[in-house]
This record gives C-alpha cells, structure tokens and sequence, in this order.
C-alpha cells in the first residue's frame, strides 16, 4: 500500500478552496445575469401580455383541435396545453436552446464556473492521487468529488441546451456541498479500512455520486416549475407577477419535460447503485439484501423515484406532482447521505465523521 | 387480497343502499370493479408510495434480524413506548404483517397489470400498423416532399420505395390503396420498448420469488475459529445458526476449515488514522470432505471463501489469550484461549472465564485484555494500542455457584455474579489481577492460581447458503435491461401517402405520432425526410421542413400513456 502524500493532500484542500471562491464569484455572476434580465425584459413582456394571454387561448384550442389517429386519446394533452412561453429576447425558450442574444453577465458566470470546475477537479484528482485510490471514501471525499460532478455534468449539459437560468440554483448547492465537506464532514487523507477495500467502491459509489448528481438538477428544476406554475396560474388569472425573475425561465412544461428525461437516466443510475450495492453486501457481508438503514434509504429513494416515474404516466398526477416527488427523492437523497450516515448505525457506519 | 376484495364489497352496497343511480353489480361484478381498482395505476403508485414510507420505520427503530440485542436494549431502555412498538411490529417491519400486505398487494396489482399488458402488446405485435389518417397534417410532425415529374416515379412506386426505405429503418410497414389515387403507407416501431416495460416489472416479481427461495431453502451460521481450532459443517459445528423454512441437516455438506494464522495490519504511517486497521488476512485449511485433500486458502474481508455451496465470509475478529486455571486442589480445572470481544479501535477486549470443574468451588473471572495497556493519571489501565505491545489481563475473580448446572443456556460472554462471592477486585484488600503474558497469580484464600500462557487470534465467520442468489442477479440485470429499454426506446408510427399533381409531379406527404413521451420525433420526422429525399435523389432538398406545425415543434409530442 503506498504511502499517503501529505503535501498534495494539502494542496488539494487549497484547490477546494480556491474552487470554491471562483464559485461564489460565479453565484454572484448567475444572480447579477437573473436581476439584470429581468429587468430589460420587463418593458418587452410589458407590451407582450397581451398578446400571449391570448395565445394561451389559441394553444388551450389548437391542442384539442388535434387530430388523433386511432386508438390515441389527445386527453392528456388537452388537459395540459402549454402555457404559451412568453418569450421575450434573452429568455430561455421552450426547447431550451441558446437564443443568440448576448448575456454579458451569464457569460462571464459561465467562464468562471468552468475555471471553479477545473479547479475543483484537480482537487478531487490530487486528493485521489494523494491517497493512491479513488477519491470516495469517506464523506468528505463523497461531498467535494460529488460537487465536482455536479459541476461538471452542468456543464456539459450547458454545451447542448441554455441551462444557464439554473446557474445560482446549481451552483448555490455546490457551494452548499463543498461547504459542508469541508466544515462539517473533514477529513484528513489516507488509506482505506478492509470493508471498503474492493473494486466496488470504484463501481458502486461512482455511479452513486453521478446518480446524485442528475437528481441535484433535477430537483432545481423542479422546484422552479413549481415556481413557474404558480407564477403561470397568476399570470393567466391576469394578476400581477409576483415572480418577475422567472421570466428568464422557461414554462413549467418544459421543465417538468427536461426534469423527467433527466430523472430517467438518474433512475437507471440509481437502480444501477443499488444493483452493485447489493452484489458488494453479498461478496462482504454473505447477504445481497438485509434491510441495513442504508439499503433502507437506497430502497425508499428507488421506490420515490419509481413512483415518480409512474406517476408521469397516471393521469392527475403529472405536473405539479410530479415534480414534489421528484423534490421528496432528492430531500430523501440528502437524508440517506448526510442523517443516515451520521446518526443512524448500520453497516454503512464508516463514513469516517468524528473518528 | 381476500380482504381487499371483500371491504370494497361492503362498502360498495351500502352505497348501492343509499344512491339508487349506481347499477347494482353483483357478487362478480364486484369482484371485476374491486380487481379493476387494485390494478389501476393509481392504486399501484398508491401502493408503491406507501411502500416507501412503510420501509422507513425499519431503519429509525432497530430491527430484530439484524440486531436483535439492539432492540432488547431499546424494550428495556423504553418500558412505555417499547411494547407497544413491538405489537405493532416496528422491531421487525420487514417481516411484518403490514409491510408483507403493501408489498404483495403491489406485486398481485404488478401481476394484473402486466398481463393484459402483454396480451394486448402481443396482438399489437401481431396486427398491422394502424390505418392511415385522413389528414395527416394534423400529426405532431408533418411534411411534403415533391418528386419531379421527369422522373417518371408514379404514386404506387413512391409508395413502395417509401416502405422499403422505412423498412431499412427498423420500421414494420403496411401498403394500402397500392393501386388507388392516393396509396399510403402505415409504419410502426419501437415495440421493444413495451416488451422492456413488460420484462421490467416481471423481473421484479423473479427477484421477490428468488428471495423468497432463498428465505425457504437458504441458511447462515456464524462461528467463532481460533488459530488452530478446526469447524466442521455440521449443526453442532456452529455457535448460532438460522435455518430457512424447508432447510434440513442433511444439506450441510462435510467440509472442514481450519484457522491456520490469522494476521492484521494497522495503518502505521498516517498520523490522522494512526493504529487503523488496513489489512486482516485468515490463512484457512480447508477439505471439502473428510476423505479430500487438505487445501491452503486465504480469507479476507470483501473476499468470501467458496466451499461445499456455501460462502464463507471474515466479519470479526479479536483476540483470545491462553490461560491455565488450577483450583484449590492444585489440578488443572480450565486451559485453552479465550475469546474476549473487542469494544473499541483499541481491542479494549471484554473477557469472561467460567470454571465449573474447579473444586471445591466453582471459579468466576470477569476483566478484561488490552493488546497495549498503559495507565492514565487515576492508575486505571486502558488499551491504547490494537497491536499486542504490552498485552495485559485485569481481571476480577469469583468464587461460589456459576449457575450452570440447572442446564439452561447461559451466555457464554456473560458471567452472572448473583450467586458468587469476590475474591479479587480493585475494592477489595486483595486487588484486581493483573497478569502479563507468562505470569501466574495466586489466588486468594486457596481457591487456586491463574496463569496467562499466551496470545492467540480468532475470526468471526459467517457461513452463508442461499440457493436464490443466483437468480435474483439474473433476474436483476434483466430487469435492468428491461428498464432501460422501456425507458429510452421510442414507439413511433409513420405514414407515407402520395398522389399526383395535375402537372405530373408525383406529391408526397408524410406524418409521424409517437406513443408515449418522445422527445427525439422531431429528429426522426428530419432523418425520414433525408431519407425519402436520398431515395428519389431529390435535389436541393433542404433540411428544414415545410409545413411542419410550430406550435408542436417546441414540446415533446406527448400522448402520455393514461391510466392502465
């Protein structure tokens, strides 16, 4: 077994800090682009109102009118008609595609959130190096290596469609992870206790932290569209808007939309978690199933988010609850990993807190 | 189930009673109406919900398969609340009737669910795909395509060139009106994308028989092996064993393992996690039966040991010193190790000597072993160290009845102390023992001597068997697999129909509609239009479409499959 390298250890721990100054500059950055737009869309949606008032009408009887083959039901459909998008330069569209209007501020953010991401993955790649092994293995490895997943998965995301609306949600828990890793959960650097000495470790935590990750963006953009259609329900009963920065986002529909495609890879993920986990318990502990609070925890967050994915599917279910069990997944994701590891015993108990 | 379909009886005819517009439905009408409310969608994603919240009273209280002495503990810590929580089976939620009754109920509501599902996605494989609309502008994704009229393409050969280029594209295809005005083509794929829907939720019920297999014919047992000692596969070879439902003696097979050396490895290097274990290594002799050829096998942690259709697994360990007792008549009343059970990083190890041969009284010895012993400022030893530094015995001893002769059970790691008188403590004139590995010790009052011989290691085994492992993976992946396709694969359904313009040209129009939610149909309505355009090699045909419907464009074409 190698030895641990306490220099790049301590390195690592000054790119996590380091990454996480960038990330507050590139919070600020997000908000600013949020506040900004806002407002220079404000005298566009003024004029627009109208307009798209009426057009909610037309898309409420223009679904209906559709013509179905047989055997399909347009039901659903017009149950739901979009809310027309209000969109005005600089908004998100519907498909979520970039606009082409420049966002001086979302740029800048998005650049800085690139630069935070790279420092941040160094970090987690010096950690590993650092303790010769993969950087997951204790809660503080967990939270700054699934930060940086975060990040990057953002990212990645923001080079196909024009998330940048979720940027101060995304980066916010970040921020909220890597603070917590390093407050709450440090840890120094070392080698591993024989339980967690397996190839496993590799495979199951990895796809654990991925799945999380899907699941941290998604549960932002559940919780804006329910933002969103509340904010529709006023818009349409031509109250006044009292969400005047969720303009920038795009309607409810297409969130909920994305958030399910999203959920749907985090479920195959999840279930992939829970799969390695259980051929894990069986090769150290004999058993590939034996209700531990972990397995407990993993199996409630599958069983939510199963019920999310039927739910999709059940008539008087989709929308707006939809997305609260997508939110109750994520909370129970948080709660497996933070109250579940620190307070409840089970065989999962080495989370390496306190010890 | 018996129940469920009784109660909505019940209620059902009171409301028959009281509202006189509900048709009266009869015995079996009802039992269709309550069979049609448990296989609802709803129901189940009722049932599935509730099956998560049900799952969450087993990990805040502690559960009796996995630690039973936890929930004993917490009984008598809440003499209030505890009984009442075990009535209601909160110490054993899994195996609890309420637990057992959400989960089945899912499973029977899963079962009548999947079945007419498979059925109708069988005579859907069967038939062809359905006839074309009348207007097809009207589906989500629309457009036309025009085919000169120099190259002589008619209606019916447009058609035709239309299904073979469908075809090549993974689609089932159906001709119509060839020889009419305006010949159409239906085309339909994806319908894997049910079957995977379809082996998902059957794998689940082959993962709920595989453990139920598994809990009827499976069985574990634990036992304790110091170095040198050998366990046999038989009943009596095992310090605790639980047997499934139909297990029976006679599948034990006759293996033998014995401990050979049992080392461990303490993190030496990092000042942070300073005397962490890293490493602990069972050297094993193991034969498959008493006849076989001794083998050489090494156990670790995350590494189980095959043998005889079981798996051994390394889950504890510690240390068990070696003591000789001799009683007051000076003969050899106990010797062999001990195993003292470890309470913390530092193997601060709880020991319990029980001699009943001694004479003329039976001898009691309660202490502890500590692998590094130091003092603190009060002159208490504590064990500072895992490895064996400074191996030290403090033990307490005791002389009068053991209480082992009424042949009731005793815990062996327990020493009762009711019936016994002290002969060493730190109370009294003569103190605690304090032994180092070679020293002996007197006793008191000529009850006899102790002496510690020496340090051994033991390991904590598991033995497991269960015959449903195997196919609970099995059906795992298949379910995963299922999953993966009922969640990513599209069902889509195409229609191609052509006609001639006055002028010649042969006109060509087509649609798409997906079932289900598909995000990617605006892609397929663009590579179907590439394709139809390379078929005819049409010139210039650009990409974009025309008169496709903006207003679809910016949603996913959902016709979300409803309530079934």
């Amino acid at each position: 077994m190698p030895d641990t390298n306490q220099t790049l250890a301590e390195y690592s721990v000054l790119f996590v800090l380091l990454a996480g100054i960038v990330y507050v500059v590139a919070f600020v950055a997000f908000a600013w682009d949020l506040i900004q737009n806002s407002r220079t869309t404000a005298t566009v949606q003024a004029a627009s109102t109208a307009a798209a008032q009426q057009r909610v009408a037309v898309g409420a009887a223009g679904a209906s009118d559709v013509v179905y083959a047989a055997g399909y039901d347009p039901e659903d459909r017009a149950e739901r008609p979009s809310t027309a998008h209000i969109a005005a330069a600089g908004t998100a569209d519907d498909e979520m595609k970039y606009s082409g209007v420049r966002r001086q501020a979302a740029r800048v953010a998005v650049v800085l959130t690139g630069l935070a991401a790279a420092l941040h993955v160094c970090a987690v790649v010096m950690r590993g190096l650092a303790a010769g092994r993969v950087p997951w293995g204790n809660m503080y490895e967990f939270c700054t290596t699934g930060g940086a997943v975060v990040a990057v998965v953002f990212l990645i995301v923001l080079t196909r469609r024009d998330l940048r609306f979720l940027g101060t949600f995304v980066i916010g828990l970040v921020l909220v992870m890597i603070t917590a890793a390093s407050v709450a959960f440090w840890t120094p650097a070392g080698h591993l206790v024989p339980a967690l000495q397996s190839y496993w470790l590799i495979i199951h935590v990895s796809i654990a932290v991925m799945s999380a990750s899907l699941f941290t963006l998604t549960f932002a953009m559940s919780v804006l569209q329910l933002l969103q259609s509340r904010r529709e329900r006023i818009l349409a009963a031509g109250t006044k808007d009292s969400l005047p920065f969720m303009r920038m986002m795009p309607s409810a529909l297409s969130l909920e939309n994305l958030a399910y495609r999203i959920n749907a890879i985090g479920f195959v993920g999840w279930t992939l978690t829970l799969m390695f986990g259980s051929i894990w318990a069986e090769k150290a502990w004999g058993r590939f199933w034996g209700w531990d609070t972990k397995e407990v925890w993993t199996f409630v967050i599958w069983v939510v988010y199963a019920g999310y994915l039927h739910a999709r599917a059940t008539r008087g279910w989709t929308g707006t609850r939809a997305a609260w069990l997508s939110i109750v997944g994520y909370l129970c994701v948080v709660f497996n990993f933070t109250i579940v590891n620190i307070y409840f015993s089970g065989l999962h108990s080495y989370a390496g807190v306190g010890s | 189930m018996a129940d469920k379909t009784k109660k909505p009886k019940k209620s059902a005819t009171a409301d028959v009673k009281s509202d006189v517009a509900l048709p009266k439905l009869g015995f079996r009408g009802m039992l269709r109406w309550a069979w049609r409310q448990l296989t609802s969608m709803r129901t189940a994603l009722f049932l599935l919900l509730l099956l998560a919240v049900a799952a969450v009273p087993g990990s805040l209280f502690p559960q009796r398969p996995t630690s039973a002495a936890a929930v004993t503990k917490y009984i008598s810590d809440h003499p209030g609340t505890g009984p009442v929580l075990d009535w209601f089976k909160l110490f054993d939620v899994f195996s609890s009737p309420w637990f057992s009754a959400i989960y089945l109920l899912l499973f029977i509501s899963l079962i009548g669910c999947v079945i007419p599902r498979a059925i109708a996605h069988y005579k859907a494989i069967k038939s062809k795909p359905p006839r074309t609309p009348r207007r097809l502008s009207r589906l989500p994704q629309y457009g036309t395509l025009e085919i000169p009229a120099e190259q002589g393409v008619t209606p019916a050969q447009a058609i035709k060139d239309a299904a073979a280029a469908l075809k090549a594209r993974g689609y089932r295809v159906d001709i119509r009106d060839v020889d009419g005005d305006r010949p159409s083509v239906g085309a339909e794929r994806g319908f894997l994308k049910e079957v995977g829907n379809l082996i998902f939720h059957t794998a689940l019920i082959g993962v709920l028989v595989s453990i139920a297999i598994g809990g009827l014919f499976g069985y574990t047992g634990q036992r304790i092996l110091v170095e040198g000692d050998t366990f046999v596969n038989t009943l009596v070879g095992y310090d605790s064993f639980s047997p499934g439902t139909n297990f029976s003696s006679t599948q034990l097979s006759p293996y033998s393992i014995t401990l050979d050396k049992f080392t461990v490895k303490f993190d030496r290097e990092s000042k942070a996690h300073y005397g962490q274990p890293l490493d602990f290594n069972a050297q094993l002799t193991t034969k498959d039966s008493p006849t076989d050829p001794a083998k050489t096998q090494t156990l670790k942690v995350n590494d189980p040991v095959s043998i005889g259709g079981t798996n051994v697994y390394l889950v504890g360990n510690g240390y068990a010193p070696v003591v000789t007792v001799k009683d007051g008549t000076g003969k050899v009343a106990f010797q062999g190790p001990v195993v003292a059970v470890p309470s913390d990083g530092a193997y601060t190890s709880l020991l319990v000597i029980k001699v009943p041969d001694a004479k003329p009284s039976q001898l009691g010895f309660v202490g502890f072993f500590l692998p590094t012993a130091l003092q603190d400022d009060k002159g208490v030893a504590y064990a500072s160290d895992p490895d064996p530094f400074n191996p030290q015995l403090d033990l307490n001893s005791y002389y009068g009845d053991l209480g082992l002769d009424g042949g009731a059970p005793k815990n062996v790691y327990t020493l009762d102390t009711s019936k016994l008188t002290p002969l060493n403590n730190r109370d009294l004139k003569a103190g605690g023992i304090v032994l180092a590995p070679g020293g002996s010790y007197t006793l008191p009052d000529g009850k006899g001597s102790i002496s510690f011989d020496g340090i051994k290691r033991y390991v904590g085994l598991d033995i497991h068997h269960d015959p449903g492992q195997a196919s609970a993976l099995i059906f795992g992946v298949a379910a995963l697999l299922g999953l993966v396709g009922s969640l990513f694969l599209s069902r889509r359904r195409a229609w191609v129909r052509t006609g001639v313009h006055p002028d010649g040209r042969t006109m060509v129009e087509y649609g798409l509609l997906a079932r289900g939610e598909d995000y990617r149909l605006a892609q397929e309505s663009t590579n179907i239009r590439k394709l139809l355009a390379k078929t005819w090699a049409l010139p210039g045909e650009s990409v974009a479409k025309r008169g496709a419907k903006a207003q679809d464009k910016d949603q996913p074409a959902t016709t979300a499959t409803k309530d079934q």
